[in-house]
């Protein structure tokens, strides 16, 4: 039915800076250090990573700064096998999870990988571990992926 | 902590989401009409009033509108804009005069190019291009179904 | 009608290019300003509003969401309301709608644009109809100088007088925004660097067009119970009016606007004000752009069609003239887009509460606020007082 008429195809394109501050800029530069920062809570003593500016529990102000353990465990996960989103940089397979770095308090979402997608099953619970790229933006994707360890 | 300007980090990113959409039996009539170089119209049987480009429903009466008529192509400027700034995906480049027309015997305002001059100087423009003046639409030779097969619509003299 | 409801407090951040915090984190600004100046408790507050002029401007989608954790919203009802440029003015209308009903005492409402992170003309061309218009529109002056072009013609009035007035506002706008700490545009301007400025389109230029800016501002809406238990001065919200207009550009007469002449004359009903030029103390009118302020007088009804050039020259907008028009430096000066309309509505609260600080106009008592919307499709307009 829709096809029987015309269309008008089009591609919104839209260009953008976003504003890290000083808070998320400290971050960007650890991680070409290899080092993941989080910031402490005062008040509720949480560990917040990535860093934040204020706690959205107690809305302190946050300026303790904490290099947080590059291990944690698997949280929860989805595998994506074959299903390309338009827009997204990486391709599937891929894995997604939330991680808990250890001593931490939020969870941490990046990509699970080194593994055989085919063969290998990821259980929340499975410990991880940072692997990062050899060339680093000063980007969420300096790292590469948390791969299973132990 | 220090919150001097721009020492901080950017992320850049373009956000670039395609689109197809749909024209509907009204809006697909009135491009195919333009393939033959002829404009459509429609007429509101309450109001009257003719509509162009057709449309399926008068937005005053709210009534079906499946009268058609083809509109001359001659009108007359209502009103117009010359711009100089180039916009971030806006096809066309500066300097163009957008422009709305009012092609003789309908009843709402057609909103395209006015071209055929020179539009280097805006003085120049200034002097020549007129509210009420009379306009002609020019078609480009290749058709594409769509508004920009009028290329323009140039004085007459 | 409705309960009575009063402002009982406003915040802004500094307004202007503000690659110095993330989008949250500048959201966050006005948030915490408005709860510090007022001493509410957060927990106190009923429901949140939040609005930016389209969500793609910053390229986040449903920024009402993004910025949940410093709106203070969580484990509240939120609402976005966004209606292109008068975004602002519809949010303050959607917080006094809540409060009136009697089903909120305290709502904040916040409005936000980070206009610089985006390409903002870019995001507009997609507020425009795709198959027949968005190619000829050049962003929002294209239309705006379409506007005052026919405007001109149509009255009559000399080009030289349109300018000369034009250049009057632009100059006095950009001077008086050095009195207003928040603004983002703050210059001594000359005639001859107005009237030679580069052409944006034709016979628009640049001193006559606002800037970009990235900006937030919040306002708490309360009930008169809530106003009475506390010490602080309320500007109430006397009259209301919102009214739009078809959808195609070029159906509709946009020189004797509809829509803009229906909202204020809907305001000024509420408000029981008949003369508005005798009757209000100050005006913050939405103003974009300087040739479509000028229209907005006659609209108005500030003085008659055709002759807001004249009653301009002769200083009757002027900050010590007859009604003080945009003695913050207006939109001209500093436009946040989702927040700007919101900004109107703040000075006004502060002017009729004695709160504008430098740029108070002295004994204002009752004063207006504008915004406008869409292909000039939509107007909003708001009526404030000091006395209920
Ligand atoms: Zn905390
Ligand atoms: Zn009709």
């Amino acid at each position: 039915m829709s096809k029987d008429y015309n269309t008008l195809r089009h591609v919104v394109r839209l260009p953008h800076s976003y504003a890290a501050g000083p808070v998320w800029t400290r971050f960007y530069e650890g991680l070409k250090e290899e080092k993941i920062y989080g910031a402490r809570c005062d008040k509720c003593s949480r560990i917040y990573v990535p860093a934040r500016s204020f706690c959205p529990n107690c809305h302190e102000n946050l300026d303790e700064w904490v290099e947080v353990s590059q291990e944690g465990e698997v949280v929860s996960w989805a595998y994506s096998s074959d299903r390309e989103f338009f827009g997204m940089q990486v391709k599937p397979p891929f894995i997604i999870a939330l991680i808990k770095l250890d001593n931490t308090d939020s969870n941490f979402l990046h990509f699970v990988g080194g593994v055989d997608f085919d063969k290998s099953a990821i259980e929340a619970g499975q410990r991880v571990r940072a692997v990062w790229n050899d060339e680093k933006k000063g980007h969420m994707m300096d790292i590469k992926y948390f791969e299973p360890i132990g | 902590m220090d919150t001097k300007k721009m020492d901080y980090t950017i992320l850049k990113d373009e956000i670039a989401i395609p689109y197809e959409l749909a024209m509907g039996p009204t809006w697909t009539r009135f491009f195919e009409g333009f393939k033959q170089e002829r404009i459509y119209a429609t007429r509101c049987p309450k109001c009257k009033r003719v509509l162009v480009p057709a449309r399926s429903y008068c937005p005053r009466c709210f009534v079906e509108t499946d009268e058609w008529l083809e509109v001359s192509q001659e009108g007359t400027i209502v009103c117009w804009a010359l711009t100089e700034y180039e916009y971030f995906a806006i096809p066309i480049k500066p300097p163009y005069i957008g422009a709305l027309i009012k092609l003789d015997g309908t009843d709402t305002n057609f909103l395209h190019l006015v071209g055929g001059i020179d539009l280097s100087d805006p003085e120049y423009v200034r002097k020549t291009i007129k509210n009420g003046m009379k306009v002609r639409a020019v078609w480009n030779p290749e058709k594409k179904g769509t508004i920009m097969d009028i290329k323009y619509f140039e004085p007459m003299k | 009608m409705g309960r009575p409801v009063a402002i009982i407090g406003v915040g802004q951040t500094k307004h202007g290019r503000r690659f110095d915090v993330s989008y949250p984190e500048l959201v966050k600004e006005a948030v915490d300003a408005v709860f510090e100046i007022t001493g509410i408790d957060p927990g106190d507050i009923d429901g949140v509003v939040s609005g930016t002029m389209p969500s793609m401007m910053e390229g986040v989608a449903l920024t009402h969401f993004y910025f949940a954790d410093v709106l203070r919203s969580v484990g509240k009802p939120i609402m976005k309301t966004e209606t292109c440029g008068s975004t602002g003015a519809s949010l303050a209308i959607t917080g006094y709608y809540w409060v009136a009903s009697g089903m909120a005492d305290l709502v904040l409402v916040v409005g936000s644009e980070k206009m610089n992170e985006g390409d903002s003309q870019a995001t507009m061309t997609t507020v425009l109809e795709p198959f027949y218009q968005r190619y000829f529109i050049a962003g929002a002056p294209g239309i705006f100088s379409m506007q005052s072009q026919e405007w001109s013609v149509r009255f009559g009035i000399p080009e030289e007088k349109i300018r000369a007035a034009a250049t009057k506002l632009t100059i006095d706008h950009h001077k008086d925004a050095f009195d207003n700490p928040y603004a983002h545009i703050k210059k001594e301007l000359t005639e001859d660097e107005v009237n030679n400025a580069r052409i944006i389109t034709y016979p628009v230029r640049l001193w006559d067009v606002c800037p970009n800016s990235d900006g937030a501002c919040a306002v708490i809406f309360a009930s008169e119970d809530k106003v009475r238990q506390m010490d602080r001065k309320p500007a109430w919200i006397k009259g209301v009016g919102y009214s739009g207009e078809e959808y195609w550009f070029g159906d509709s007469d946009k020189v004797v606007w509809q829509s803009a002449i229906q909202a204020s004359r809907e305001a000024y009903k509420m408000a029981g004000i008949t003369n508005p030029i005798e009757q209000l103390d100050v005006a913050e009118v939405y103003n974009p752009f300087t040739f479509q302020e000028l229209l907005f007088y006659e609209c108005f009804g500030f003085c008659d069609f055709g002759k807001a050039c004249d009653e301009t020259l002769k200083g009757t907008f002027a900050r010590d003239g007859k009604l003080a028009c945009d003695p913050s430096g207006g939109t001209l000066c500093t436009n946040p887009i989702g927040a700007t309309g919101l900004i109107r509505v703040s000075e006004a609260a502060l002017q009729v509460t004695g709160q504008a600080g430098d740029h108070q106009i002295p004994g204002a008592k009752l004063a207006l606020a504008h915004a406008m919307g869409g292909v000039d499709q939509y107007n909003a307009v708001l009526i404030l007082g000091s006395e209920l």
